[in-house]
């Protein structure tokens, strides 16, 4: 794959910075997520962390089935912060 | 993995990796940095990376002051991008016990060099940020030399310097005890076998606790959940933390652009959970609406929880443990453990290396507690 194509389209990162993180010791998905921000973005992941786990798969010749996919954080979609917010009348209720 | 070492440091936070780092610079390379899953998957990794110099007691300012030297020259020594930004604190009062406080902490502070002002609301909207909601506010601090940093990045920093100097790193190698003979440090018992060496650093968050207890030394460390989410990126449109501890809140705009923040549940109980809330989503997004109205059209990307390792004066318990030789800790940061983290990864690698410190931090020592007197530190979110 080229170095240039982009993986995590949220975060723009490309395959060659993934290939490079897996190179430099990184072995899991959560680690390749704090170090290059993919799976941080609005899709949390859901587009990038399979072509990740393979990544990792092909580069270490682990098993694609032992690699963990990174923790899915709420809300499950982004939600604006004035829907939220919760309103003062709601506080007893 | 190795069967011995001169030194091992349990916990891969910024304290673990960066104490490594600067002990493999003073000579000491045969160290092995254990931790139980990846890199900063504690406390270092969940907070919000913030770094403050405003505190109540001299000692935290200090650490404080020292840090933001050592972190504004981090990314040059280490030879990594760590995100180190100053883009100040702003603390705000509520109310008149706030704002007697402040004052106490402004006179400290300016006492100890540091580069604080009080200002009034509206010199905050007119010299700070325009977009904040002064409504309510009695005045605020605001010290422009405070700073933050990713703390991912400046953790894997320090690792990768102290590797470069021969420090060996285990993942997923969960320490399960500290061996003692004698009355001092033996060895450490992992997952994958025991290490013999005859010094430990417990650096291990709010699991230093029950790790201590396995060398018959109790700390008065007690954890609690802290939520925390984030939005989407924006253009910077505001450059200082945010906080206020009437409220309990911070927030802060990333070098990236996303707003990062969370508060304090004063009603929180002690304990491991680390599980989200709806409850904190609604609440801190109706008090960063009241706060900064022009944020209500943003989306929150995710929210997640981290431990803070409380001490009964949130002050950390440092140095040498009196009762078994060769055990020196570095735990009980009580929420700030990542800002203070470069000057106390220094002063422990001197302790460790038999040098005398180069800033006193006996009054840190874990035997403060036996003489019942407690000061605590009463700038804490």
């Amino acid at each position: 794959m080229k170095d240039d194509v982009i993986v995590c389209r949220c975060e723009d990162v490309t395959y060659g910075e993934i290939a490079r993180a897996v190179e430099s010791g990184l072995r899991t998905t959560e680690e390749i997520k704090r170090v290059l921000r993919c799976g941080m973005g609005p899709c949390q992941g859901r587009t990038c962390s399979r072509l990740i786990a393979r990544i990792i798969s092909e580069k270490t010749g682990a098993s694609i089935a032992e690699i963990e996919l990174p923790a899915t954080r709420p809300p499950a979609r982004p939600v604006e912060i004035g829907i939220l917010a919760k309103q003062d009348d709601e506080e007893d209720s | 993995m190795k069967k011995t070492a001169e030194c091992v440091i349990i916990g891969g936070g910024v304290v673990g990796c960066a104490v490594a780092y600067y002990l493999a610079k003073r000579g000491m390379t045969d160290c092995v940095v254990l931790e139980s899953e990846y890199l900063a998957s504690g406390a270092t990794g969940r907070c919000g990376g913030g770094i403050r110099q405003q505190w109540s007691t001299a000692e935290n300012t200090e650490l404080a002051i020292e840090s933001v030297r050592a972190f504004s020259g981090l990314e040059e020594e280490l030879g990594a991008d760590i995100e180190f930004l100053q883009g100040g604190y702003l603390v705000l009062a509520y109310t008149d016990e706030d704002v007697e406080q402040f004052r106490k902490n402004v006179a400290l502070e300016q006492a100890l060099g540091l580069d604080v002002v009080t200002l009034t609301p509206r010199e905050i909207n007119e010299r700070v940020v325009p977009e904040l909601n002064t409504e309510g506010v009695l005045l605020g601090t605001y010290c422009p030399s405070d700073a933050s940093a990713n703390p991912f990045l400046a953790t894997q920093a320090y690792a990768d310097a102290a590797r470069r100097l021969g420090v060996e790193i285990e993942l997923f190698t969960p320490a399960r005890r500290i061996l003692v003979e004698e009355g001092r440090v033996a060895g450490v018992e992992t997952d994958h076998g025991v290490i013999s060496t005859p010094r430990v650093l417990n650096a291990a968050g709010s699991h230093s606790a029950p790790l201590a207890a396995t060398a018959g030394v109790e700390l008065p460390i007690t954890p609690y959940r802290r939520e925390i989410l984030v939005t989407e990126p924006l253009e910077r449109f505001f450059h200082p933390m945010i906080i206020s501890f009437s409220y309990g809140i911070y927030f802060r705009q990333t070098k990236h652009g996303a707003v990062i923040g969370g508060f304090a549940d004063p009603d929180e109980p002690s304990g491991f959970d680390q599980t989200s809330s709806l409850e904190f989503l609604r609440t801190m997004c109706a008090k960063l609406s009241f706060l900064m109205p022009a944020l209500r059209s943003v989306k929150v990307v995710r929210q997640w929880a981290g431990l803070y390792d409380m001490t009964p004066d949130a002050l950390p318990i440092l140095g040498p443990v009196d009762r078994v030789g060769g055990f020196f800790q570095a735990s009980g940061f009580s929420g700030h453990g990542f800002m203070i983290a470069p000057k106390v990864a220094m002063l422990l690698a001197q302790l460790m290396t038999g040098a005398e410190p180069d800033l006193d931090i006996g009054r840190l020592a874990l035997n403060r507690f036996a003489e019942g007197v407690v000061e605590r530190d009463k700038s804490v979110v």
